[in-house]
């Protein structure tokens, strides 16, 4: 300490380096965590029942919350949009441009943050209580390979969920778009839905919801790791959970960022 | 109870540390074909490291582990495996899996590793039930269970595919004395019943007296003393004395 004291700029270098030595083994230890996803999921024994659990556990878990964002969105979306546009008198492009943003980007990416905030979290506290607990000691002692049984089926069951719920919440905004539209405009359903559809691509749709599959594995894995390296003691699942949206949330937008560069090269401006 | 000389469990001269924590510091022990040995000694000390060293959960650094004549360090997993299903762990908070019911922790590892039909599972859960005395517990949730519960399901757990070998973490702790002593008089009428051969890990001297062919002491990474319950307690040692005299 004395030390700290007499030549401050070596401890705080050291501080730092530490530090990120420390986050690189960490970025190390989950990459590593969910590579191992890759090797185990086509190998046999498949939990198929865990995962339909898990399934229904996380649609439960998130669609109410999903419902309302969804739909609150696209309102916003429209009532925002709607003035600027009509400035421009871009006004008849309104239903086209909301269902773009919402399909390619805004759906995608507030499902997923949403769905870590709730389930990445959640991942990481089960796993987390199963680790103090001495439950993943349990499993292995019983022959049962914990990675597999938990961890695998987690992942894989964000990565199933993740399309469908965006779909799902993809379809409520545009139509609260439209109820928006509706109430100010008093603008005809027939017609909001059928520049909907016409405005829409497939390649828009495939790279918007293709990602969220993408984002699936990054919220099942960053919760899972976080549970199966809770430190001893239930502080450290409390820990587990909340730095487990921290970093699945971080993860998501940078993946995002590289995903639409990514788009924008192989299948152009679209539009 | 018989007692051939063939050893079950032989640990050699084992080392563990966690970063600069030398918790095991050449730690030898062997366990006797239908011996019951119980090892004490206080919190932190190492006691479950070494249980979990010998199921291979842990990785000693040094020395050997064999158990039932196989080595368990550097064994690959799935023989590992094919080895622990003579094994049963009774863990120290039970762990006993907090998503399912009681049945189904107990189906548990016939499920996995048996192809038993329905009924044998059903009729070997009942039958667990019965020996523990939870009958009425099987469709309960272990989070509805009492402390003393949940440790007989996990023994009930540990046991139902008739391992060979049981190893007990802290079967009594956190229970009341009366509760611990019915706990170990389960644990010896049960060892007795299918011929089990255990190692127990526990601070409490009443249940060491009532199980224990063999015990040792363990301090500072070795087992310091060992002997039966009454060699120990007529022992002149100062840290085996201040042991027995706290429990009396
Ligand atoms: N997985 C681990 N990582 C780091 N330290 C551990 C780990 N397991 C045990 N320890 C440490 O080893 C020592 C012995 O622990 P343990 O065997 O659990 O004690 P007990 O005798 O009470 O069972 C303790 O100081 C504990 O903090
Ligand atoms: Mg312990």
């Amino acid at each position: 300490m004395s030390n700290l004291r007499k030549r401050p700029e070596i401890s705080y270098f050291r501080f730092a380096r530490d530090r990120f030595k420390s986050s690189m083994a960490e970025v190390y230890g989950i990459t590593m965590f969910g590579m191992r996803f890759f090797r185990y999921v086509f190998v046999p024994p498949y939990e198929f029942a865990e995962v339909r659990k898990h399934l229904d556990n996380l649609g439960s878990k998130s669609i109410p919350l999903l419902t309302v964002v969804g739909l609150i969105m696209g309102l916003i979306l429209a009532l925002q949009s709607r003035p600027t546009l009509d400035r421009f008198g871009a006004g008849a492009f309104l239903p086209a441009m909301i269902a773009l943003t919402i399909v390619r980007e805004l759906g995608p990416v507030i499902t997923a943050l949403i769905v870590a905030g709730r389930v990445s979290s959640g991942i990481g506290a089960e796993v987390g209580s199963m680790k103090v607990t001495e439950q993943i000691d349990a499993l292995e002692v019983s022959a049962v390979d914990p990675y597999n049984f938990l961890v695998v089926t987690r992942v894989l069951a964000c990565m199933i969920i993740m399309p469908l719920l965006t779909a799902y919440v993809d379809f409520l905004a545009i139509f609260g778009g439209f109820v928006s539209e509706w109430v100010s405009a008093n603008s005809s359903f027939q017609l909001y839905f059928t520049e909907v559809i016409q405005s829409l691509t497939f390649y828009d749709i495939l790279p918007g919801v293709g990602k969220t599959i993408a984002f699936g594995y990054i919220i099942g894995v960053i919760g899972a790791y976080q549970g199966f390296h809770t430190s001893r003691g239930t502080e450290g699942v409390g820990r587990a959970a909340t730095s487990a949206v921290v970093l699945a949330s971080l993860n998501i937008i940078f993946l995002d960022m590289v995903i639409i560069q990514l788009t924008l090269i192989l299948f152009g401006p679209g539009v | 109870m018989t007692q051939s000389n063939s050893v079950l469990i032989d640990v050699e001269q084992v080392w563990k540390s966690f970063g600069d924590l030398d918790v095991l510091k050449g730690i030898s022990l062997r366990v006797h074909d239908g011996s019951s040995d119980v090892i004490l000694g206080r919190s932190g000390i190492g006691k479950s490291v070494l249980l979990k060293s010998i199921v291979g959960l842990l990785i000693p650094e040094r020395g050997h582990i064999d158990v039932m004549g196989h080595s368990v360090i550097g064994m690959k997993t799935r023989e590992l495996n094919r080895l622990r299903k003579n094994i049963g762990y009774v863990f120290q908070y039970a762990a006993l899996y907090d998503s399912l019911t009681v049945r189904e922790n107990l189906e548990f590892p016939l499920r996995k590793h048996t192809d038993a039909s329905e009924s044998d599972i059903t009729d070997r859960v009942l039958e667990q039930l019965r020996l523990v005395g939870l009958t009425d517990a099987i469709d309960k949730m272990p989070s509805e269970l009492s402390g003393g519960m949940k440790k007989r399901i996990g023994l009930a757990r540990a046991i139902i595919k008739r391992p060979k070998i049981v190893l007990y973490d802290e079967p009594t702790a956190g229970l009341d004395p009366i509760t611990a002593r019915e706990i170990s008089e389960l644990i010896l009428s049960l060892e007795e019943q299918f011929g089990i051969t255990s190692i127990t890990v526990t601070h409490d001297l009443e249940c060491a007296r009532i199980i224990a062919n063999q015990i040792y002491i363990l301090d500072d990474g070795v087992f310091q003393h060992s002997g039966t319950y009454d060699e120990l307690k007529a022992s002149s040692d100062p840290y085996t004395r201040a042991f027995f005299q706290v429990a009396t």
